[in-house]
């Protein structure tokens, strides 16, 4: 199969391009660069004023295969991925069972490769204990070699200190990092929202931003201490923030993403008690974005992931304080980037690429995507001028919990090539 | 003139006039508590229920009584605890007994917002009687009912609220309500007790009640949560009967005329001491005649806005 994508402007950060030229893909493998490139028998594309991307990763996705079908199948996962413009995801491990096992993460695969031909890669995050109950290590070397990338007991933090030095001391050992969900679980016991004016004014049992730095500044002690590879979560507030550009200052190992919804929303959106407002860690003030978005601009914070959750809709359709955390995430990431931090000149479009793609990579020790004649073609398309109306009703993903319904948001994925297949958007 | 609302979620943005319709209101009903015949039939042919989803006995009580007193139809509901501890969803509960064509839905339940979410799924007027920590609003009405009535007016008057302000649905109703009327507020506790950025609601924080009461008009006295676990909040009811509790002494060393008010139960001799609870200057038994008043008043005004 032949494809030609013509006048795209290519956006590649690891070669340095950027310029409007065509790519012609034969059999999955980029053929040809260049401008005015001719293949008769082609597929023609036209994709002026469109971006040419390496692929996006999402390094924090919820799959809930196995386990939690009801929500989201890896299936219905990759479909929602390729659809936001994803070629790649990293699935976190509290599934039913837990990814603690190395037949779980061959079961993944397995699923991975029939969804959409494998459009999509699916990398596994092991859990850092088993069970996730933050006791014993899980089999973090059989995890590896089976095909984890990272570890992470996400949702629940490691709060033992010297299970979490033990974790980044052994996984150091592969080259994994350690994923943090950074809370203090005593802090934020029982809570549901920011503590501030607005959990004040509305009643809702806080999670202070106090459980998330206090459990940075330590792992960021023992990442040091130790040496291991420690990677922030999900990171909201504007003192974790500082805090690993401190580090990072200092030369520690250490990075970190944010959620779109974090550089988006503010614990404001709570009134009303929307339960898809609830999100943990939860919808921060004004000043966090702020700092967020210094954060992404200087390069503090390495990467974008969705924390894409997806919960359905009977379980959303609860009391503010009874329904579970978690908002879907991969079909708005790109349209809530460009709205939120291209338009807005808090980066540029190289920049953007890089926090969804390369920097994710970079952290993972992931083979690095290269658009060249030779390399393989793993790409994400993607319009940064396209306005359109967030519908969750047209999600692809198996739920619908995104407080972004409504929203009218610039930039959306046109479509995505990996391993050979391609996905291309149905313009609504 | 009708309320702008057809539910009573809350203070919080409620206008002026709808409270003052309210208090107003409550005064005819509280007239007719002192009546031989103390039913009237505005709500004849009326169905309310009661869904308490949390302990409740006096509010419960009263919320009963104003209905029957104003000829509704009565369902009573008492369940303990979440709903998805019960198995059944607040959805699937409420959406059962609305099926039973009921006009009024009054509420308790534990989850702050759960009465909003209930405004939203079915069709019934809804009366929030205590969602979590956040409103309590028919206490609020009748404490500030209670003031006027005592004090004849809340205007510029000086109200204080001690204790567990962080955790407490009363605080935040009255708070929202007295400022709205135009009355000086602040709340007295721990630091562990006051919620971060309450001073942006317009009220002044004391950790020390000696310094506030002598400027005081009138404090509300909320009561200790002794079931709760508020061992992380203060050391014991010892040290906080010490330092916190409403005493004679304390009030005579204040110098001035403070009329006091608890939404009850009281625990004596922890946040009240009894000789205070039993004074003179006490109004607490009032704020329960009164309850009644204004539950009858919400009751009445909001059954007119189907």
């Amino acid at each position: 199969m032949q494809l030609l994508l013509k006048n795209g402007r290519v956006v590649d950060p690891v070669t340095g391009r950027d310029e409007e030229m065509d790519l012609l893909i034969v059999d999955g493998r980029i053929e040809k660069t260049g401008k005015g490139l001719a293949a008769p028998g082609a597929q023609a594309i036209e994709l002026r004023g469109k971006v040419v991307a390496p692929g996006f990763l999402d390094m924090h996705v919820h799959f809930r295969e196995p386990g939690f079908e009801y929500k989201e199948t890896i299936a219905s996962g990759c479909a929602s991925a390729a659809a936001g413009g994803f070629t790649a995801v990293c699935c976190m491990p509290n599934t039913n069972p837990p990814i603690d096992d190395e037949s779980v993460i061959r079961f993944i695969q397995s699923k991975a490769k029939e969804a959409l031909n494998g459009l999509v890669d699916v990398y596994p995050i092991g859990a850092v204990t088993m069970g996730r109950k933050g006791e014993h290590l899980a089999p973090l070397a059989e995890l590896a070699t089976a095909g984890a990338v990272a570890f992470s007991d996400d949702g629940s933090p490691v709060f033992d200190s010297e299970l979490m030095r033990r974790a980044l001391e052994y996984s150091a050992m592969y080259k994994k990092p350690v994923i943090q969900h950074a809370e203090d679980p005593a802090l934020s016991k029982g809570g549901v929202a920011n503590e501030g004016f607005v959990s004040t004014q509305l009643g809702l049992p806080v999670i202070p931003r106090l459980a998330e730095e206090v459990m940075v500044v330590r792992d960021i002690r023992l990442a040091e201490y130790t040496g291991g590879q420690y990677h922030v979560a999900h990171v909201s507030t504007a003192e974790a923030v500082a805090a690993v550009r401190a580090a990072k200052a200092k030369g520690v190992p250490v990075t970190c993403e944010v959620a779109p919804h974090h550089f988006t929303l503010t614990d404001e959106a709570l009134r009303g008690y929307d339960t898809n407002t609830k999100m943990n860690p939860p919808l921060r003030t004004h000043g966090d974005i702020e700092a967020i978005k210094e954060g992404l601009r200087d390069g503090t914070i390495d990467a974008i992931a969705t924390d894409h959750a997806p919960h359905s809709f009977d379980e959303k359709e609860v009391e503010f304080q009874v329904a579970p955390f978690g908002i879907v995430g991969l079909e708005t990431a790109i349209g809530l980037a460009v709205t939120e931090l291209l338009r807005k000149n808090v980066l540029t479009l190289t920049q953007l690429v890089e926090k969804f793609s390369v920097n994710p990579r970079r952290i993972l020790h992931l083979p690095e995507i290269r658009i060249e004649a030779g390399a393989m073609a793993n790409l994400t398309i993607f319009d940064p001028a396209a306005d359109w109306v967030v519908h969750p009703q047209a999600f692809r993903s198996q739920s619908r919990n995104s407080p972004f319904g409504g929203f009218k948001l610039t930039g959306r994925a046109v479509g995505v090539l990996n391993n050979g297949q391609a996905s291309w958007a149905t313009p609504s | 003139m009708p309320l702008h609302s057809r539910h009573l979620l809350g203070l919080d943005g409620m206008p002026r006039e709808d409270i003052q319709l309210i208090l107003d209101t409550a005064v005819s009903f509280r007239e007719v508590l002192d009546r031989p015949i103390k039913k009237v039939p505005p709500l004849q042919g009326k169905t309310v229920a009661n869904m308490f989803f949390e302990n409740s006995t006096r509010t419960r009580l009263s919320f009963e009584l104003a209905e029957r007193r104003l000829s509704a139809d009565v369902l009573g509901f008492a369940a303990s605890g979440s709903s998805v501890s019960k198995g059944e969803t607040l959805k699937d509960t409420a959406r059962n007994i609305e099926a039973m064509k009921v006009d009024m839905v009054v509420m308790r339940h534990a989850a702050a917002g759960a009465t909003a979410y209930l405004s939203r799924i079915i069709e019934a007027n809804v009366i929030n009687a205590g969602d979590g920590s956040h409103e309590h609003p028919t206490q609020a009405l009748l404490d500030m009912f209670t003031i006027r009535e005592k004090l004849s007016r809340l205007q510029d008057l000086h109200v204080c609220i001690v204790g567990d302000i962080a955790h407490s649905r009363v605080a935040r109703s009255n708070i929202f309500g007295l400022k709205t009327m135009g009355a000086r507020v602040s709340v007295c506790g721990p630091a562990t007790m006051i919620p971060r950025d309450v001073e942006k609601l317009g009220v002044e924080v004391y950790h020390h009640i000696d310094d506030v009461l002598p400027t005081v008009d009138a404090v509300n006295v909320l009561r200790i949560q002794l079931e709760r676990d508020a061992s992380r909040l203060f050391p014991s009811l010892r040290e906080y009967h010490n330092f916190y509790g409403i005493t004679r002494k304390r009030l005579e060393k204040a110098g001035r005329t403070i009329t006091i008010l608890h939404p009850g139960p009281i625990n004596r001799d922890v946040e009240i001491s009894a000789d205070v609870a039993d004074s003179e200057h006490s109004v607490i038994l009032q704020q329960v005649l009164n309850g009644v008043a204004i539950r009858m008043a919400v009751l009445y005004l909001l059954s007119s806005k189907n």
